[in-house]
């Protein structure tokens, strides 16, 4: 299959390992992965901020550069949530509804890795290999928006090594966000504080989750603690095996910690 | 009595009420994280709440048809609310009681003020009701020499202590039962001085003073959780029994009801009556639901005035997106499962209206400028909207108010002009591989930085920046 990497402007800049660890996976499943040069940002930090018109042009953009591809995959259940409920209203306020279709059409194409594999490809074994302790925070945006569902559980379980330990309270949010971290910066630490006890208390070495947001939200809390507990994003996981091991290093792309 | 209102929206009236806060919510909210009891008593009040309504609510296996149910008719009773409202009106007065129409709080505050006065009665008792509070009903029977009760423990916990409410339903949920204690103690007229702080004894010690004025109190002012337009009949849901009492001994009642309160017909009831305490106590029933139709000679009270409320809600309708706000039953499992709301309470929201509810209810009862910090007042994790029995999409009015709030702003500010730099690079592919450089090497040219310039140092209060990586996804993609 012929998948278009929507790479997030997220794991472009800041965490590329999560991004090149999907095309690693996706080519280890026997798929081509392009990689639309054109591509930016879903937009999203701008639509939840309030600023609609400026999210008009990215909007637009995405369309435009998605809209030649059957399948585009994202590692982030936020961004993908964008594309699905948020696109086609933007376009919709800013009265182009040619462009809101367009939307629509491009959001149904649009899957959000877990969903991917399980849905699509309906594989849960990838073949991975991670013996490490690991928890999962179901993120806000993969839990509620695209009700991914016991999705990446699923996965995770059929990873080799690997020694799942459940969160607790593992629905509440991390205090992310977007810019609500840095609006209301005292409630979100606040809400980071009791996720990061949850974290704690598992046990885990690593903290994974399928949005690098989130993760890079509870990393930094992580690192500030000098907790000696990494966040790493789920592809990374599901990518590494036995022979790329050292590639699939948590510390190479983990949080200082 | 005009009845042309709902056509002319205007929000509700500055320097009345309670609807406003006196600080925006980031300032109130960090006082609040600072106190630690608070933070104990929130935190084990919404996780018990949440698990016992869970736990009820996956016993029915069409509580998501329910739900759908409950939008729906609320949908259809703003679709058509003038005519409810006629509706009700003429039912109410032909089962003989009296209908007034309040456009706003000062309004309706002179009504009932008016209302009590010509009783002669210089003291009313109260059921627990968001709309009197919403327009501070009691200060402004106070300043006419009228003294209000309230009688739901909690509330009365409120006003004892002089305090404000900090959830819908349980006012005094910031307080755990050491301070109640004390209040009583400090407050309550004939309270016995060894009270303990066993539940049970403040109970009692509640009920001896409240038995008091139940049978000493002519006049009574309710709320309203539903009105039936096709019958006049309106319903008051509580758990006490206190409500029982105000409803059915006093010679007259008068019940202050949102508009948005009315429903059409008698059987749309069974659909709200049964999402209500499933979601609100987690109760399976409600255990004291009163229902009354105008006045019933020798039953009940003589006199009944009911006193529809605008209040801004004319200008919430008028907003295709946001009138949803308007579908609330005032549950308060939004609040109970708000992630926001169990570490800040309530007051920080600034209006009696607090949490998720309150952070889209608020701002569009005074225009958003009057509350321009509570649509930010959530990380839209979406709880709130999977628990609401009537489905209204609480993160997608929060994103609706935020857009209106940054479309009203005339002058740039810094954010602004951040976003919309920000736009122009991510619309320009070659301008933003150049951003992320440029970014990278500021960063890695500095000391591993803890601290970002404003307004960014939100960030690295409590969380350190992730190490920039040697190349960006797209550089790696294009070498590879
Ligand atoms: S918004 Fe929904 S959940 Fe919140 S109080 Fe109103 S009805 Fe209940």
């Amino acid at each position: 299959m012929r998948v278009a990497l929507m790479v997030t402007c997220l794991a472009d800049t800041l965490f590329p390992a999560a991004a090149t660890a999907t095309v690693r996976l996706l080519e280890r499943l026997g798929h081509e992965v392009v990689f639309p040069a054109k591509q930016t940002c879903c937009g999203q930090m701008h639509v939840n901020t309030g600023y609609l018109a400026d999210a008009l042009p990215l909007v637009r953009r995405h369309v435009r550069t998605f809209d030649p591809y059957d399948v585009v995959v994202a590692p982030s259940g936020s961004c993908v949530g964008s594309v699905r409920h948020q696109h086609a209203m933007v376009a919709r306020r800013a009265g182009d509804e040619r462009l809101a279709s367009r939307a629509e059409s491009v959001a149904r194409r649009t899957h959000e890795l877990s969903e991917f594999l399980v849905d699509v490809l309906g594989v849960t074994d990838v073949g991975a290999y991670y013996p490490h302790r690991v928890t999962y925070h179901p993120t806000c945006h993969s839990l509620r928006m695209l009700r991914v569902g016991d999705r990446p559980l699923r996965l995770l379980r059929q990873v080799r090594g690997l020694d799942l330990v459940e969160l607790p309270q593992a629905e509440q949010c991390c205090g992310f966000g977007g810019t609500f971290a840095v609006k209301n910066a005292d409630t979100s630490t606040a809400m980071l504080a009791d996720k990061l006890r949850h974290v704690l208390a598992t046990g885990a070495e690593v903290c994974t989750a399928g949005d690098s947001s989130c993760l890079m939200h509870i990393g930094g809390g992580l690192s500030r603690l000098r907790a000696g507990v990494r966040t790493v994003h789920l592809a990374e996981i599901l990518a590494a095996t036995e022979e790329t091991g050292a590639a699939a290093d948590p510390t190479r792309t983990a949080a200082r910690a | 009595m005009s009845r042309t209102f709902l056509g002319m929206p205007a929000t509700a009236p500055r320097g009345v009420g309670h609807l406003r806060g006196d600080e925006p919510f980031p300032a109130a909210a960090r006082r609040a994280l600072a106190d630690p009891q608070l933070r104990r008593n929130l935190g084990h009040a919404t996780t018990t709440i949440r698990a016992r309504s869970g736990a009820v609510i996956r016993e029915l296996p069409d509580w998501e048809q329910l739900r759908a149910a409950g939008s729906a008719i609320k949908a259809d009773v703003l679709a058509r609310l003038p005519e409810l409202l006629e509706q009700l009106e003429a039912a109410v007065t032909a089962a003989g009681g009296t209908v007034h129409w309040a456009a706003d709080a000062v309004e309706a505050n002179r009504i009932v003020t008016d209302l009590v006065a010509a009783t002669g009665s210089d003291r009313v008792m109260k059921v627990k009701s968001m709309a009197t509070q919403e327009i501070g009903l009691n200060e402004a029977l106070a300043a006419a020499g009228i003294t209000a009760v309230e009688t739901d423990l909690a509330e009365l916990i409120v006003q004892l202590g002089e305090d404000r409410p900090s959830h819908i339903l349980v006012p005094a949920i910031h307080r755990n039962r050491a301070e109640i204690r004390e209040i009583f103690l400090r407050a309550m007229p004939g309270v016995d001085p060894a009270l303990t702080d066993e539940p049970a004894a403040l109970a009692a010690a509640a009920r001896r003073y409240l038995r008091q004025t139940f049978l000493t109190t002519p006049v009574a002012v309710s709320g309203a959780n539903f009105a039936v337009a096709e019958t006049g009949t309106i319903a008051v849901v509580e758990s006490e029994g206190n409500g029982r009492m105000c409803l059915t001994l006093p010679e007259t009642l008068i019940t202050v009801m949102g508009v948005e309160k009315v429903v059409p017909t008698w059987r749309d009831l069974e659909v709200f009556l049964q999402l209500l305490p499933r979601a609100s106590t987690g109760e399976r029933m409600n255990p004291y639901t009163s229902m009354w139709t105008g006045v019933t000679p020798g039953d009940g009270p003589r006199a009944f005035h009911l006193v529809l409320l605008d209040n801004g809600r004319s200008a919430v309708l008028a907003d295709r997106v946001g009138r949803q706000a308007l579908h609330c039953i005032r549950c308060s499992a939004c609040l109970n499962v708000c992630p926001v709301y169990e570490r800040t309470g309530g007051h920080a929201y600034g209006s009696v209206y607090p949490g998720p509810i309150g952070a889209v209810l608020s701002p569009q009862l005074t225009g958003v400028e009057d509350n321009a910090s509570l649509p930010y007042a959530s990380s839209l994790c979406g709880a709130c909207y999977d628990a609401c029995p009537v489905k209204i999409n609480i993160p997608e009015l929060l994103v609706h108010l935020r857009a209106a709030h940054v479309a009203a702003r005339r002058r740039p500010t810094a954010e602004s002009v951040a976003m919309a730099a920000a736009a122009y690079a991510m619309d320009h592919p070659a301008w933003y591989a150049a951003v992320q450089r440029a970014a990278r090497l500021t960063r890695l040219a500095g000391r591993r930085g803890r601290g970002l310039p404003p307004p960014l140092s939100g960030w690295t209060i409590g969380r350190d920046l992730p190490e920039p990586p040697a190349q960006s996804f797209r550089d790696w993609w294009a070498r590879r």
